[in-house]
């Protein structure tokens, strides 16, 4: 009967009103992400020798739909190598205003090299800044270009706004807190 | 004389401040209830738990512009937020928070007055719709007199019973009838159902908020009406809701008497019945729909009205033959 349904319609609110809200105030609470969350990418190393996985093939800027990767090789040194390959990547800068994170880069790379990570607080003021160098995209590096130098100003951590329940096997060596 | 006046008058002003107090806080305790309602937060970056939120919108509505369409009624649209607010504020007088004293106006006739008050309010509303000159007020207000048509027989309907059975409109005198014999929502639980649904249409609360549906209506009555104009309709509303709520805790509640031997504290219990109300609009505000104005004049017509009649003729038959003399 239509007053059951009355009744059903407020003990169904009354019980929302004792659930814990679902609103996640994000600032001041990390958001939980998924494992597989597209953020800025990673550009990983080999966890034994420390070497560059990047051998600069290129293959990630072939396969960017956005033109959003430059790649510029260079012969590695035998005696002091940056990667494990005859060649490494001198230059690797990836525009993140140009970038739409379909992760393409990380399914072309032959050595596992580029994997997206989970960071997602780029933003930025000025364009120049949202080119992220090979520095910025390191597997030790924590936090976006802006969350760095806001650390570096007020001489506090990185603060990452997300938690995730485990880190992906393809991040190889990153850590989050 | 003087001093009696004097003395009234200090009541008043306070009453006005705690009900503007009460209003500002009134909001709050909306959005935060509703937001729980929905398993949301709500406001809460001004101030521990956003409790200074009211204080923020307060100032935000004071500079904003006030906008007046070149097609409305310039006396009447200026006059409309005034009567809705002035009414709406006035009708608590004759509510008694507290034993002797404990109130503005101890009148002899306070039920009538009450309702005397409540529907000059309407006319605020009316007014706003007619005199903005546009479409969507003019709904608005034509649903509120369309409301009005309906609830208000079956408001007093239901109250008759009570007031026959107490043998006074004066409400203190009513609580004093509940504190020696038992409160009325137990000898009249039939009076209070159709009282409180009828309630709800007189506070325009779901599910008869048709005069201000959003989806159909931009915001009802109040569409062209902007900065503080809007905010004296926005108090209006709300103290509707705080008013309709503390009086039907006096009618069937016991108002300011203390339940279950509890230590009698002027105010408290009044305000912690109050609070029960305040939170069963709130709760039925979150979960129901809203009805179509024909749907509820039907409704009133058909159903409240022959319910409270019936209702009323027991009673009477009931005190005719010497009960609870």
């Amino acid at each position: 009967m239509s007053v059951m349904a009355l009744a059903k319609a407020l003990g169904i609110t009354l019980r929302h009103f004792f659930s814990r809200p679902v609103t996640i105030p994000y600032p001041d609470a990390p958001v939980p992400l998924k494992p597989r969350f597209h953020g800025r990418h990673v550009l990983t190393r080999h966890p034994d020798t420390g070497l560059e996985k990047c051998i600069g093939c290129s293959l990630c800027a072939a396969a960017c739909p956005a033109y959003a990767i430059y790649v510029e090789p260079a012969e590695n040194d035998p005696e002091n190598p940056v990667s494990i390959g005859e060649r490494y990547a001198k230059v690797y800068e990836i525009n993140m205003l140009r970038c739409i994170f379909c992760g393409n880069c990380e399914e072309a790379c032959p050595t596992g090299a580029i994997v997206l990570g989970y960071e997602f607080e780029l933003a930025d003021y000025r364009y120049a800044d949202f080119v992220y160098t090979k520095e910025d995209l390191l597997v030790d590096t924590v936090g976006s270009k802006p969350q760095r130098r806001e650390a570096e100003e007020r001489k506090k951590p990185v603060k990452l706004g997300f938690e995730v329940p485990y880190v992906r096997p393809e991040l190889e060596g990153v850590k989050y807190e | 004389m003087i001093w009696a006046l004097f003395v009234t008058a200090v009541k008043a002003l306070v009453l006005i401040l705690a009900l503007l107090f009460a209003f500002a806080y009134i909001t709050w305790i909306m959005r935060r209830g509703l937001a729980r309602f929905q398993i949301r937060l709500g406001p809460n970056r001004v101030g521990p738990f956003g409790l200074l939120q009211p204080i923020a919108d307060a100032v935000k509505a004071i500079f904003k512009e006030d906008i007046t369409v070149a097609r409305a009624d310039r006396f009447l649209y200026w006059l409309a937020p005034f009567l809705a607010f002035t009414f709406a504020l006035a009708a608590f007088a004759v509510i008694p928070v507290g034993p002797d004293g404990w109130v503005v106006a101890n009148l002899d006739m306070g039920v009538l007055y009450v309702f005397a008050v409540g529907e000059l309010a309407v006319y605020g509303v009316f007014l706003a719709g007619w005199a903005s000159g546009s479409k969507y007020p003019l709904m608005g207000g034509l649903r509120s007199i369309a409301a009005l048509v309906g609830y208000e027989l079956a408001l007093g309907m239901a109250i008759l019973p009570v007031v026959l059975m107490a043998g006074t409109l004066n409400l203190q005198e009513i609580v004093e009838w509940q504190r020696q014999h038992g409160y009325f929502i137990v000898y009249q639980f039939p009076a209070f159902l159709v009282y409180f649904i009828a309630a709800l249409a007189e506070m325009s609360r779901t599910p008869f908020d048709f005069a201000e549906a959003e989806q159909e209506l931009v915001a009802g009555f109040h569409t062209e009406y902007s900065s503080m104009k809007f905010v004296a309709f926005y108090i209006a509303e709300l103290l509707h809701w705080i008013v309709g709520s503390a009086l039907i805790a006096t009618l069937f509640l016991g108002g300011w008497d203390a339940p279950f031997g509890l230590p009698e504290i002027p105010v408290l219990w009044l305000f912690v019945k109050w609070a029960i109300f305040i939170f069963l609009v709130l709760w039925i505000w979150a979960s129901w729909f809203r009805t179509r104005y024909d749907q509820m004049i039907r409704f009133a017509w058909g159903v409240l009205l022959p319910v409270a009649t019936v209702w009323f003729l027991i009673t009477a038959y009931y005190v005719a033959k010497g009960g609870m003399a």
